[in-house]
């Protein structure tokens, strides 16, 4: 077997035959150089490709690096780091992460095979990019006692507890609900703008970045022109309600409508 | 709907340090993207091995939050591509 296999980051429009300039000396996973496979006939569809050592990236090996957030980080940024570079010049269809061959050959087969479902897509995806919006609710946590003594101070200290708890919990219920309107009215906006959306799952656990609890986390295509209009939109729509954040990011590479929604991974709505 | 062709998907230049919560990019590296059957089969059917792998890093998957994390179709309907 080879020493070395190579990475496959994504597929690309190269209209002009330019983008390979893109890629000199841009490190890619295992700082590994990037160039592009082209297709024998569709010649405009590249392939962007890396050599990475074998041992890594073998299924069992694979596999155990999966689980180690260290290496799973540093791949996801070289990875990322090729879209970008792609993404600035030219029409990109990422690839799902860890995506890898024998060799350079093997990934011109698979392009023969799939260039004009390639083709197809990039032409839909041109001069768009993809927005992340994601809502927050900050309520506050709840906590056994309260923080100063209760100004019912006639109550007693088992009245007074329940009824902290209670005002606690109202206080949560009232910031879920105003998460609700909120998410309306983001999605409203939003739509003003978007040709297509993709739900993901919200975001828990160790690396979700609080404040808050992540309650709506979803992905906007849209096109280029309406960008700024998208984001300064959204985010006026999600003021005025203090226990509610929204966040937006991007943009970003197309990477949640790689593939069209007929085909789509996601729960989709058109909005 | 959608022009064909047209300019570049991007207009301005990358932000070479842009930070990028690992947690957003994760969301659209192991869900997004196209699923192909490289030569590592590790994509498509392996999918739910990648979300094995990590959700005790990543969410704590509930009977709430049961995982989006599913498998996709390829995409050209075809997941066997150059063998």
């Amino acid at each position: 077997m080879n020493e070395v296999v190579t990475y496959a980051y994504a597929v690309a429009q190269d209209a002009d035959g330019t983008l390979e300039e893109a890629l000199g000396g841009l490190p890619g996973v295992a700082d590994g150089p990037v160039h592009l496979v082209r297709a024998p006939h569709h010649r405009e569809v590249v392939v962007a490709v890396g050599p990475v050592p074998e041992p890594d990236f073998e299924e069992t090996a694979l596999r155990a690096h999966l689980e180690d957030l260290e290496w799973l980080e540093s791949v996801a940024r070289a990875h990322h780091r090729v879209i970008e570079a792609l993404a600035a010049r030219t029409t990109v269809l990422p690839l799902r992460l860890a995506t890898v061959y024998l060799d350079d050959e093997r990934v011109r087969q698979m392009l023969d095979a799939r260039q004009e479902a390639f083709a197809d897509r990039l032409s839909a995806l041109a001069a768009h990019t993809e927005w992340g919006v994601k809502i927050y609710v900050e309520a506050p946590a709840a906590t056994d006692r309260p923080a100063t003594p209760s100004a019912d101070a006639d109550l007693s200290p088992g009245r007074a507890y329940l009824s902290h708890r209670k005002a606690q919990r109202h206080a949560r219920e009232d910031a879920y609900r105003d998460a609700e309107e909120v998410a309306r009215r983001v999605e409203d906006a939003a739509r003003g703008h978007a040709v297509d959306r993709v739900q993901h799952r919200v975001q828990q656990g160790e690396l979700a970045r609080g404040p808050g609890e992540n309650v709506i986390n979803d992905a906007y295509l849209v096109p280029l022109e309406h960008g700024e209009s998208f984001r300064a939109d959204v985010l006026r729509a999600g003021e005025g309600r203090s226990g509610v954040r929204v966040e937006v990011t991007g943009p970003w590479a197309p990477y949640s409508f790689a593939t069209p929604p007929e085909a789509a991974p996601l729960k989709r709505a058109a909005p | 709907m959608r022009p064909a062709g047209g300019p570049p998907a991007r207009a301005d230049e990358p932000l070479p340090d842009r930070q990028i919560a690992l947690i957003d990019l994760l969301d659209r590296l192991l869900s997004g993207g196209v699923v192909l059957t490289g030569d590592i089969v590790l994509s498509i059917a392996d999918i739910d091995l990648v979300r094995v792998s990590l959700r005790a890093l990543i969410v704590s998957i509930s009977e709430q939050n049961p995982s989006p994390w599913r498998a996709t179709a390829p995409l050209a309907g075809d997941d066997d591509d150059s063998r």
